[in-house]
């Protein structure tokens, strides 16, 4: 490290010392009316995060029913049945609805992306504080549900009393018909609050839909003046690519779940026969938009890991252009597979074969992106950082849950294993493997940024240490017990499967366990973090040039933009924080 | 402890490759091929891939005074390499992947065709003589095509040993073929005497309901000589009680075992779905529209046939019609099991059979 005489030291502007975003102004109202993008995040933050937890405690439930293929809950056997049925369906539900899909973009997204920007807020702040509130809105639904099925598990009765006052509705019982839904089961046999669940699904896909709106429009049109399309950070690039899946795609969902909300309640025959209706059309509708959704839930992510991987191996990214092109063919193209899921539902062969082919083409961006990212760290100078365990952590189980896809993009090996826990593994592998350690990997990568302090590293590292070893342990073993055919969304199982129910449900435990100290590691900071510098890192993207805490409006003028991947001009002190040092005009730019 | 568990549970569950169950149709081996072939490949990239992230990060880690070298940003030759490898390989994958799928596609000629209903919660598998049987018996090395279709919700016949399955969809047809194999030596004597069978587990694997993980079925593959021998036998089932395999209680016990009864109807008094066979029959009991009813033959077989036609007060209209599905022979075997169990029945005891009291001993 090089000697830095202070006034060699570019100054980060500063507001009125202790002037932040947090403590602008005071009471309830001024953080439940505000419009600043950075208390909206913060906000999405606990109520999604609560959502997580939520979701996490069904995922120990239906863990805890299959660790042993006799009921647990209750020994009367249709009893056990119905409560795991519900806790499977809940558990997707609302990882789904209410986790996996806000999470980057509402939380990261929200804080972050103006500030890479240079911006003072997004371009619509109103309308975030609206996004924020649909998403409230979803979850009340969800609320009621839920408290529907604690009250008919605890008085089963008293919907039955209610239904002489016209006031059964009242009690709507969880939901029993699986996160996706399908028909007829779930138009016209389940008991289950199939109408309040898929209206709230309704009202937060608002929130996706004007999150996404604004963040289009923002990147569009609040960028610097010396910031082009292709200076942008790769998280604005995968956010714009997010964003458009959300506006595209989500209204195919609203429309769909409000048609199977009207057969339910007013027998229009569209999704079951025995109305007129075809059932295999829900599943087209369905997975229109469900198969985007799940690149709603990586793409953003993947932006994470281009920021994180970056900033931890202090060297640019390698292959800027092929990353922000990749996030846009994974947007565009994953419009184009969603037949994937109905292999064996009955369609023609031609459909199958076009799915198939078209599922292949969107695994090639995503290896794309891997391999750059595993360029990155060539010749960088690598920092385990909390934030880079996760990283790194996410590459191991994207790669390895991307290419378990190819197994299922295959039709002949699909037809064996679609419906299995091959299935369940494949997918918990991407979403919880991949999307929640980016999540993570932002977290701990924002955490000093958003609240100004630092977080432990020995325990965020040794958390980070015990999920990925609970993940793996729940995980990987689902793909064996799938391929020997375990089917999924099963209570009870042949005798034979026992020994893979045990380990996945040991590792559920452990996994949960690496959770909390994860996600107690950030909580303990805000109590007990030292301060944290403007720039603990090192970054070079606009966030990093303002305060941590950042202030009210986040830059007291536009910030002087440039490559946010070069890192030459920021220097390590002693205390472990980076300061800007002036451009030497003799030193050689690494090039990019 | 727990590897020789997994290595005990594989090779109960598992064929030649541990983590595949035993091949029992042609098809399977070409799918068994394809799946091979992906698994080397996906451990060779996941090596590659991680085996280098693990070596940069340990090889490039920060030590105090490093500083990242110099090198290039981006590299197109590098980025095309990696593009135009991987689609050439997933390319010949979903060729391989297609191909084996139209294999199972185009059915071949002179196939042996059954029906098989998915319901809730069980298997209903016709054959050509009429026949329904809670299993699906087939002889081996003949091509068999499969019919699914269900009356309820979405259904899906899953036999993990011939790697195949499909969705009943309710309200139309869906297809499927195969010709089994035998895994084991099908001239090996059985301990019991009788013709040589393997069976594997047929599993419903689309989530339909409450009792979806209990909707489980056999496939039985019979030698084919044995074949049409098992299906006139089990489809006989007045024969079958003429010649005393079978009691008529006994009968009524397997129907209710096996064609969906006992998902809803409990035998010791628990209320189901619907209500409980124990005390039930000769027992009054009330309908929803507040009706009294006696429950004698005539109402069981109403129940079986018409259960739309009047439901008993405290429980929904949601049993399933069993019109075309149970012959009489089987409906009067439920009601003499349905006898055994009520106390309020005073007639013979089924469970002897019904057995004539003996003659008085003749005076000396």
């Amino acid at each position: 490290m090089s000697a830095i005489t202070p006034n060699q030291v570019i100054p980060v502007p500063q507001h009125p010392p202790g002037g932040n975003y947090l403590n602008h102004s005071r009471g309830i109202m001024s953080w439940l009316l505000t419009v600043d993008h950075k208390r909206i995040g913060i906000m999405y933050l606990i109520g999604v995060m609560a959502s997580f937890a939520l979701g996490g405690f069904f995922a120990v439930m239906l863990r805890t029913e299959l660790f042993a293929p006799a009921p647990l809950f209750f020994s009367d056997k249709t009893k056990a049945w119905d409560f795991y049925n519900q806790m499977f369906s809940l558990h997707g539900a609302v990882m789904v609805f209410l986790f996996i899909i806000p999470a980057v973009p509402a939380i990261l997204g929200n804080f972050v992306l103006p500030l890479q920007l240079g911006a003072k807020d997004v371009a619509f702040p109103r309308l975030n504080l609206m996004s924020f509130y649909c998403w409230i809105g979803g979850a009340i639904f969800f609320v009621f549900v839920l408290a529907g099925g604690i009250v008919n598990m605890m008085l089963p009765e008293l919907k039955g009393s209610l239904a002489q006052f016209g006031l059964a509705w009242l009690i709507q019982p969880g939901l029993d018909t699986g996160w996706t839904f399908y028909t007829p089961y779930s138009s016209s046999k389940s008991a289950s609050g199939v109408v309040p669940a898929t209206l709230g699904a309704f009202i937060l896909g608002f929130s996706s839909i004007l999150t996404a709106v604004n963040f289009m429009a923002t990147i569009h049109m609040l960028r610097p003046k010396n910031m082009g399309w292709f200076d942008m950070p790769l998280f604005l690039w995968a956010l714009y690519g997010t964003a458009l899946i959300q506006i595209l795609a989500t209204p195919v969902l609203a429309i769909t779940l409000l048609l199977l909300a009207a057969e339910r309640t007013l027998g229009v025959g569209i999704f079951d026969p025995a109305l007129g209706g075809d059932p295999v059309l829900f599943q087209h509708f369905f997975w229109f938009y469900s198969h985007p959704a799940v690149y709603i839930m990586i793409l953003p992510s993947m932006g994470i890991i281009s920021e994180v991987i970056a900033v931890h191996s202090r060297k640019h990214i390698f292959g800027y252009t092929f990353i922000a092109f990749s996030s846009v063919a994974i947007a565009l193209l994953g419009f184009l597979v969603w037949g994937h899921h109905m292999f064996v539902s009955g369609q023609s062969s031609l459909a199958n074969a076009v799915f198939s082919l078209l599922t292949f083409s969107v695994a090639i961006p995503s290896a794309i992106k891997v391999f750059n990212w595993v360029s990155t760290l060539y010749k960088g100078d690598v920092r385990l950082s909390t934030a880079m365990i996760y990283a790194l952590g996410f590459i191991v189980l994207f790669t390895f849950g991307g290419l378990t896809g190819l197994f299922l993009g295959a039709v002949a090996t699909d037809v064996h294993l679609t419906a299995t826990y091959f299935i369940v593994a494949h997918f918990h592998y991407v979403m919880v493997g991949s999307v929640l350690f980016a999540l993570l990997a932002g977290f701990y990568h924002w955490w000093p940024k958003m609240f100004g302090v630092q977080t432990n590293v020995m325990w965020g590292n040794i958390a980070a240490a015990v999920v990925f070893i609970g993940f793996n342990l729940t995980f990987f073993i689902q793909f064996i017990a799938g391929s020997l055919g375990m089917p999924r969304r099963y209570a009870t199982y042949p005798e034979k499967f026992t020994i893979f129910h045990e380990v996945s449900t040991i590792g559920a435990y452990v996994m949960a366990v690496g959770l909390i100290l994860a996600l107690g590691n950030l909580v303990h900071s805000l109590l007990r973090g030292t301060p944290a510098a403007a720039n603990p890192w090192g970054g070079n993207s606009l966030e990093w040039h303002c305060a941590s805490p950042p202030p009210h409006d986040n830059f007291a003028k536009t910030p002087e933009t440039s490559d946010p991947y070069d890192y030459h001009r920021w220097e390590e002190q002693a205390d472990g924080s980076w300061v800007q040092i002036p451009e030497d005009p003799q030193r050689s730019k690494t090039a990019h | 402890m727990i590897s020789a568990l997994l290595a005990q549970t594989t090779q109960q569950l598992g064929g030649p490759i541990p983590w595949l169950p035993p091949s029992a149709s042609t098809i399977a081996n070409e799918v068994d091929w394809l799946m091979e072939a992906i698994t080397w490949l996906t451990v060779f990239f996941t090596v590659l891939i991680l085996g280098l992230m693990v070596y940069f990060v340990i090889k490039y880690r920060h030590t105090p005074g490093r500083k990242p070298e110099a090198t290039v940003g981006h590299s197109t030759v590098l980025e095309l390499t990696w593009t135009i490898i991987p689609t050439i390989i997933v390319v010949v994958i979903f060729f391989y992947g297609f191909r084996g799928y139209l294999n199972m596609i185009v059915v071949p000629p002179n196939t042996y065709e059954i029906t098989a209903k998915g319901y809730m919660w069980g298997w209903a598998f016709t054959y050509p003589n009429g026949h329904t049987s809670p299993n699906l018996h087939v002889p081996a090395g003949v091509p068999v095509r499969i019919v699914l279709t269900s009356d309820d919700v979405i259904h899906a016949l899953y036999i993990p040993a011939l790697r195949l399955q499909k969705m009943n969809m309710p309200g139309r047809y869906n297809r499927i073929w195969f010709e089994t194999k035998f895994v084991g030596d099908p001239l090996t004597p059985t301990a019991d005497g009788k013709p040589y069978t393997e069976q594997h587990m047929i599993y419903c694997n689309m989530y339909c309901g409450t009792k979806h993980s209990e909707m489980l079925a056999q496939l039985i593959v019979h030698r084919p000589e044995d074949f049409l021998k098992w299906l006139e036998e089990d489809s006989d089932v007045g024969k079958q009680i003429r010649d005393g395999k079978i009691t008529p209680l006994q009968h009524g016990m397997n129907i209710y075992g096996q064609r969906g009864c006992a998902q809803c109807h409990s035998i010791d008094g628990t209320k189901g779905t619907g209500p409980t066979w124990k005390d039930a029959f000769g027992h009054e009991g009330v309908f929803t529209t507040g009706e009294k009813y006696l429950q004698d033959e005539n109402y069981i077989r109403e129940s079986i046939l018409y259960p739309d036609k009047h439901v008993v007060a405290g429980y929904g209209n949601v049993m399933p019609s069993y019109r075309g599905q149970l012959k009489d022979v089987d409906i009067d075997a439920v009601i003499v099991y349905m006898k055994s169990l009520s106390k309020y029945w005073t007639g013979g005891d089924p469970t002897l059979g019904f057995k004539l009291p003996e003659p008085p001993a003749a005076p000396k």
